[in-house]
């Protein structure tokens, strides 16, 4: 489905994103993660065409899309969200959804109608006349998605999209995301929450300082030591080993 | 449709004015209001709905008052075939700095001052050149018949910037809910949310551009029609730039009705200042100046956005 090849961009004398290679099989949920800083946004940002990559490429269904407008990506079938939510905050929650849903609707009753059926499936039906700025945290993220959702994407890019959601919220979600997996799209998520990453991968790749450590399915990565080395520190996978043994 | 109905019923309303009112004052007020009205609903497409803050809407305004004169003074057209070139002339000049500032990705402030610039660099040029008549500026003959777009009579007028107020609501109106519309307020909300959902974020802020462009030239048409004169300074000075943005925020920004709430709360308070102060000069745009502080500060949203608090409260 989505295919980068060696893409790395520097800002400055920092290589954000060095040489990372990934794919993205049709249908599949794979996870994106890495401690802070470690170049995931910066990999979306280059995968969506926001950011324009020092060298790689980026194919989407063999098809080359290196060097695209985010919003000919998005037409193309592959619609990113952001962590940092970016609701029309002066607009209604189906205002906003159906932006989304214009990409494949020109009339605005299609429109509306396809946002009130979407925002059902991520549960903001009862939301739909509230100002987007007057959501809460957990609903923004609904609405991010649910907007997403609304273009049509065969790959669905989430970033983060349960950060900053309390337990509940998190177990709210898990099942959204399932839903859109079992609709047909295909999705490529980063994510911090490792108990949504264990229940929702089929395949997880590890970014660390701008390069790609480790990949494989969830549970053969939280026992890759070079994995736990990152997250924790130089040398704690031996002494967790050693703990273990004692 | 209810947005229609009323549109049709202002229409209506305002278009039977001149039974009632017979003082050629008083009419004058109502057209000069019409008129900045227009300006207004003019700048608020780009500047309300798309969210891009021009401070040089004059620009489009003396393009399209120098197009209408320069072809009927200058190579004897008649207005009627003068109206739609000048249209397109504003139209035009939007589509040039639009182009430029857009694709450069010039957003809030540094497009404003860009616009200014424009408008200046077109002050200038208005200045200079023989067939703009330079700083002397240009007469358009008197001639009162319909057939040159100069009715006889101020309900005559009247009718003429009423139908350019009517098709700005319009616009707006359509901008509410379209496609197009629900694209371009997205831009204004979050360039970078929009393009992630497919909006092609240059291509719908150049169209606006375009539209504010032609709208404000058709103002600046009617201005020639109506006061028969057009100088550099009166085409692409600051005052035109102001007028039009003055009454979108203070009657509400991105809204079908603000602009013209907006005119007409300002003018409202333009003849009540005469009334108590005279006729100093100027007195009427200090009192403008401290409105727009206040509402800038106090109600960001206009008045229709207080009418609004008001209604979700009752």
């Amino acid at each position: 489905m989505l295919e980068a090849r060696d893409l790395s961009i520097s800002f400055g004398g920092l290589k954000a994103v060095e040489d990372v290679s990934l794919a993205v099989p049709r249908g599949a949920i794979v996870a994106l993660i890495g401690p802070n800083g470690a170049g995931k946004t910066t990999l979306f940002n280059l995968v969506s065409g926001f950011v324009a990559a020092d060298s790689g490429t980026v194919a989407l269904e063999g098809r080359d899309i290196t060097g695209l407008a985010p919003h000919e990506i998005c037409r193309l079938g592959m619609t990113r969200t952001f962590q940092i939510v970016r609701p029309f905050g002066a607009q209604t929650v189906r205002e906003n959804i159906a932006v989304g849903a214009h990409l494949r609707h020109r009339g605005r009753a299609a429109a509306l109608a396809l946002a009130n059926e979407v925002a059902r499936e991520v549960g903001l039906a009862g939301d739909l006349d509230k100002l987007a700025l007057n959501l809460t945290i957990a609903g923004r993220k609904r609405l991010e998605l649910a907007r997403a959702l609304a273009t049509g994407p065969k790959l669905l890019l989430l970033d983060e999209v349960l950060a900053g959601l309390n337990p509940q919220e998190i177990a709210g979600m898990i099942p959204v995301v399932q839903t859109i997996r079992a609709s047909g799209v295909t999705v490529l998520m980063i994510e911090h929450v490792m108990q949504a990453v264990m229940h929702l991968a089929d395949e997880v790749y590890v970014l660390n300082n701008g390069r790609l450590i480790a990949r494989g399915a969830p549970h053969a990565i939280t026992d890759d030591p070079r994995v736990i080395e990152a997250y924790l520190g130089h040398g704690t996978a031996a002494r967790l080993r050693k703990a273990v043994h004692a | 449709m209810r947005g229609l109905l009323g549109i049709g019923a202002f229409g209506v309303a305002v278009a039977m004015l001149p039974l009632f009112v017979t003082s050629g004052y008083a009419l004058n007020a109502i057209v000069m209001t019409l008129y900045a009205a227009a300006l207004g609903q003019a700048w608020n497409i780009l500047g309300g709905f798309g969210g891009q803050f021009s401070f040089g809407h004059a620009v489009f305004f003396g393009s399209g008052a120098y197009a209408m004169a320069v072809l009927q003074v200058k190579l004897g057209w008649n207005a009627w075939a003068a109206l739609p070139a000048a249209l397109a002339a504003g139209g035009a000049v939007g589509a040039l700095v639009g182009a430029l500032s857009f694709r450069y990705g010039l957003r809030g402030s540094y497009f404003a001052l860009v616009t200014l610039a424009f408008a200046e660099v077109f002050r200038i040029l208005a200045n200079t050149f023989e067939f703009t008549g330079a700083g002397v500026g240009m007469i358009v003959p008197l001639k009162e018949t319909v057939a040159d777009l100069q009715p006889a009579s101020r309900a005559g007028y009247l009718w003429l910037i009423l139908a350019l107020v009517l098709s700005g609501l319009l616009v707006s109106w359509w901008l509410k809910r379209s496609r197009y519309g629900a694209w371009l307020q997205a831009v204004r909300d979050d360039e970078e949310s929009a393009a992630a959902l497919g909006v092609n974020a240059f291509r719908v802020k150049l169209a606006a551009i375009i539209v504010s462009g032609g709208l404000m030239a058709a103002g600046g048409a009617f201005y020639v029609q109506y006061l028969h004169y057009i100088d550099p300074h009166i085409a692409y000075g600051p005052a035109v730039s102001v007028e039009a943005l003055l009454g979108p925020i203070i009657g509400g920004m991105g809204t079908v009705w603000g602009p013209l709430l907006g005119a007409g709360a300002l003018h409202l308070l333009g003849e009540a200042t005469r009334g108590l102060m005279g006729d100093a000069p100027g007195i009427n745009l200090v009192i403008y100046g401290i409105v727009l502080i206040l509402m800038v500060t106090f109600l960001p949203s206009g008045i229709v956005g207080l009418l609004r608090r008001r209604l979700a409260n009752a």
